[in-house]
């Protein structure tokens, strides 16, 4: 039985890496939701964000440039990518989508090699993130702690844009018809155009969140990718509460497990989504029949 | 759909005899044409799920891994002697644990599937890293997988393994043949065209999903144990997420659906991997390269290589029949022959009649699309089904075959209670039903789309004849020949549905309710979108089926129901308004207050 501190220390670190899988997971939920486009180079967008926000805080020396560069980047990454190939794809079969998807990651990763070269990079942790806090019961990695407080005002950031403004209202009725917001008048090729491009600044932002607390390499997308396709089976498909939840649960679970048996912790992961699978198929928070 | 020539199998062998005396002198080498066929026989199964039935899966990795590390592990530590035995006991498990995966998988469709698979795979790479590691080996994977024996005598590495791998792929390339020309393929086909219909015609669409699942699977597993022998080693990446995704690249570049596809795939990947990389300043690029082909045969040519030249071959050898202009554009003829039907269901009831809805309701949210709705079908007569736009016929006759639950009631077949048991086996108890939108197979042939409905007949709602010819079972080839010409649709048996023009798609829709033999057969508009010339033959076949079943029709024809129907009932806002003779339907006045609009009290405030 692992100690009580142990535990505590792993609990935030679940925190810490639950927001960010509920960050990139509800870029992912987003996207399918609206778009129906299972986006397979959601990982491969997260390392670019990484590489980003790698070349622009070491350009400018701040890492909050670096942020918000990195941000105008994705967006241009994320209108491109859904101007040149995804738009074309909305009326393909879900396989379709896919298989585009999955070779533009293929692409975007093999081009970030080409540029870069396969060895990890570091990115510096900002000065304002640097040392340890004392939390009383425990002390804790500083920029861990506001990477929770970030990514958490991310999110609510993200429930405000699609819950209490006009264009969150036409992205949830596009996710329930598109058809018929498109037939009421309302561009919906823009909306989606929209989403996609908050779907891969979502996954980019977390890229860049993450990048001091790991290495940078180009491969670093496809695990994450992988564990918020699991999220968001458990949460439930093309939900945003759904995508924050599961995000949290996912990210406790592998924290967990892993102050008992580190090398459980991705299986125990994928173990809960098996079990939900049977017990509840449609996801926690999800709608049955819905895609 | 039957293997009409052993070509490819002719071509295959003369390419695989080949091969070792002419690749090594255009950069390839003997490895790499084992490293080839291992990849071609996870092909051969990936291209039954995905080309064949068009299920999408990006976790034959774990497959692969595990037939390969079972075997390995078996051989390595010497728990097993025999390489053949240890192969099949790797084969075995890893069927065990597609079958697993297959639960889980099939039932959903499109995204969720690839997500699953993903998913499973992953986890079935981090069982082999760390949980598994004293058995596996972990990251450095199981050294020393010994040579298999054939009667005492060493098979060497290089030249003698590859007749072996050879002989192998050769096999399952023959198998795997013949399954996509069994009725087992042809219903794999169908599902992949239209998954829908094929359950109403009354195949279980899951069981089938799953078969193939595992089939993929044990083509997988076998490939696994195979990499580990011809190697002399097990590598740990055999189960990571880039072999399932190579594999998906491989298929997508050689060819979906030709299953020689995914071994030219791997040709061109490994040739590139293998020659790219040595060239400076391009070696590093090499994966970058194949993404961008990748990319590019998604957008545009979706064939593949093998697709392409098959495709090319096929216009230059065959006159491909399509529907002329020459051809007599005949509507249904006056049927004469009696059609062979399913022998009625043994009744609980002597007197019970074909059909009977008591109190069926179905609500959905708030609307209450049909509500209490009781009444009784004739056996032998026509019933007819009439009732304003809205007024719930359609999904009336969803809930008759079960299509979707009742909220409540109940639909009784023969005095047989039937709800709950689904769309596939009220069609194997002899319910069928012509929908008001077209569901065919478009890109089968109309003989096909008829074979899929009569193999249900004859088949039950699953059975696993993976090697007899689908065009070889005498009843139902004579019950295809039957509906054609009941039809008039002979003339255009061989052409691709989606050529025809709609008055003959309408026409291969009733087909193929009627080509599984019902004895209760459930029409939901058959006129409409037909000529006036068809729509008088038409009436003239549904006066004919009902000599010998009974059935039951929802029309706007008014003309045609008054004419037809022994018994009408009449649906106005999802309830049952009126239930009679003709003479006494025609009579009512809330029937004709509900025609003309002016029904005061039951218009919804």
């Amino acid at each position: 039985m692992p100690s009580l501190p142990l535990l505590l220390s792993q609990a935030f670190n679940g925190l810490a890496l639950g927001t960010l899988l509920a960050l990139v997971s509800s870029g992912l939920t987003i996207i399918l939701g609206t778009l129906g486009v299972l986006n397979f180079a959601h990982g491969a967008l997260f390392m670019v964000g990484a590489y980003a926000i790698f070349v622009v805080a070491a350009a400018t020396g701040s890492f909050v440039v670096g942020l918000l560069v990195g941000a105008v980047i994705m967006l241009a990454v994320g209108v491109m990518l859904e101007r040149v190939l995804i738009r074309f794809f909305y009326d393909r079969p879900h396989e379709d989508q896919i298989l585009v998807t999955f070779g533009a990651a293929i692409v975007i990763v093999e081009a970030v090699r080409a540029v870069f070269g396969g060895e990890s990079q570091r990115v510096a942790a900002p000065d304002w993130g640097g040392g340890v806090t004392q939390l009383g019961f425990l002390i804790y990695p500083t920029y861990r702690l506001e990477l929770i407080g970030i990514v958490a005002a991310l999110l609510f950031a993200l429930y405000v844009v699609l819950y209490r403004t006009s264009i969150g209202l036409v992205v949830r009725a596009g996710i329930e018809d598109a058809r018929t917001v498109g037939i009421l008048g309302i561009n919906v090729r823009r909306a989606f155009l929209l989403v996609f491009a908050i779907g891969v600044v979502a996954a980019g932002v977390a890229g860049m969140l993450y990048a001091p607390i790991v290495s940078v390499d180009p491969d670093m997308g496809a695990t994450f990718m992988v564990e918020s396709f699991v999220v968001i089976v458990i949460g439930g498909l093309g939900s945003y509460p759904g995508a924050v939840v599961g995000g949290l649960i996912a990210g406790e679970i592998l924290s967990i497990t892993s102050a008992f048996n580190a090398a459980y912790s991705e299986v125990m992961l994928y173990a809960v989504m098996a079990l939900l699978l049977v017990v509840r198929p449609q996801g926690l928070l999800g709608s049955e029949g819905r895609v | 759909m039957t293997p009409a020539t052993a070509v490819p199998e002719l071509l295959l062998a003369v390419v695989l005899i080949a091969a070792p005396f002419t690749l090594p002198y255009a950069g390839g080498s003997i490895d790499m044409l084992q490293r080839i066929l291992d990849w071609g026989i996870i092909g051969l199964g990936f291209d039954l799920l995905f080309g064949a039935t068009g299920l999408l899966s990006f976790g034959q990795a774990a497959f692969y891994g595990t037939g390969g590390f079972v075997a390995a592990y078996l051989l390595v530590n010497n728990v097993i002697g025999s390489v053949w035995l240890a192969l099949l006991i790797g084969t075995g498990l890893g069927g065990l644990f597609g079958l697993f995966v297959g639960v889980l998988a099939v039932r959903r469709i499109g995204i969720y599937f690839a997500m699953i698979t993903l998913a499973f795979g992953q986890m079935a790479y981090f069982l082999e890293n760390s949980p598994l590691s004293a058995y596996t080996g972990g990251e450095n994977g199981l050294p020393g997988v010994p040579v298999p024996t054939i009667g005492g005598m060493r098979i060497e590495p290089g030249i003698p393994l590859y007749w072996v791998l050879a002989a192998i792929f050769f096999a399952g390339f023959v198998l795997a043949r013949r399954i996509l020309h069994s009725p087992f393929g042809a219903i794999l086909r169908a599902i992949k065209e239209n998954a829908l219909r094929t359950g109403l015609v009354g195949h279980s669409v899951p069981a089938y999903k799953l078969a193939v699942f595992v089939i993929a699977a044990l083509y997988a597993a076998l490939a696994g144990g195979l990499l580990g022998v011809f190697q002399g080693y097990m590598p740990p990446d055999a189960f990571a997420l880039d072999t399932s995704g190579q594999l998906v690249v491989q298929t997508i570049i050689g060819g979906v659906g030709t299953l020689i596809g995914p071994t030219v795939g791997a040709t061109v990947w490994l040739y590139l991997h293998d020659n790219l990389q040595l060239i400076p300043g391009v070696g590093a690029l090499w994966r970058l390269i194949l993404g961008l082909i990748f990319v590019g045969l998604v957008v545009g040519l979706r064939r593949g290589i093998a697709g392409q030249i098959g495709a090319w071959l096929q216009r230059r050898m065959s006159v491909v029949e399509r529907p002329d202009d020459a051809a007599p554009v005949d509507a249904p003829r006056e049927p004469a022959m009696a059609l062979p039907m399913i022998a009625p269901l043994s009744r609980a009831d002597a007197d019970a009649p074909a059909l009977c809805a008591i109190e069926l309701s179905k609500h959905y949210g708030g609307l209450h699309a049909v509500e209490h709705v009781s009444f009784s079908v004739r056996e032998g007569s026509i019933h007819g089904v009439i009732g304003p736009n809205g007024a719930g016929k359609s999904t009336l006759f969803k809930l008759l075959k079960d299509e979707v639950p009742p909220t409540s009631g109940e639909v009784r077949l023969f005095g047989r209670r039937i709800t709950g048991l689904g769309p596939a086996r009220t069609a194997q108890l002899g319910i069928a039903k012509s929908n008001q939108l077209n569901q065919l197979f478009l890109e089968l042939t109309v003989r096909q789309n008829l074979r899929i409905a009569a193999l249900a007949r004859s088949r039950g709602t699953f059975r696993l004849d993976l090697l007899r010819a689908a065009g070889s079972i005498p009843a139902v080839e004579r019950q295809i020949e039957a509906v054609l010409d009941t039809m008039g649709l002979a003339h255009h048996a061989d052409a691709p549905v989606h050529v025809l023009p709609y008055g003959e798609k309408r026409r291969t829709e009733i087909g193929i309710a009627l080509a599984t033999g019902p004895n209760v057969l459930l029409l939901d508009e058959p006129l409409a979108g037909m000529s006036p010339a068809e729509r008088v033959t038409t009436r003239a076949l549904i006066r004919e089926l009902a000599q010998s079943r009974t059935l039951v029709i929802v029309e706007h024809d008014m003309d045609a129901v008054f004419e037809l129907a022994e018994r009408i009932t009449v649906l106005y806002d999802g309830r049952l308004l009126a239930d009679g003779a003709p003479e006494q339907i025609s009579r009512d006045q809330s029937v004709q207050d509900a025609y003309l609009g002016g029904l005061h009290e039951y218009e919804p405030a």
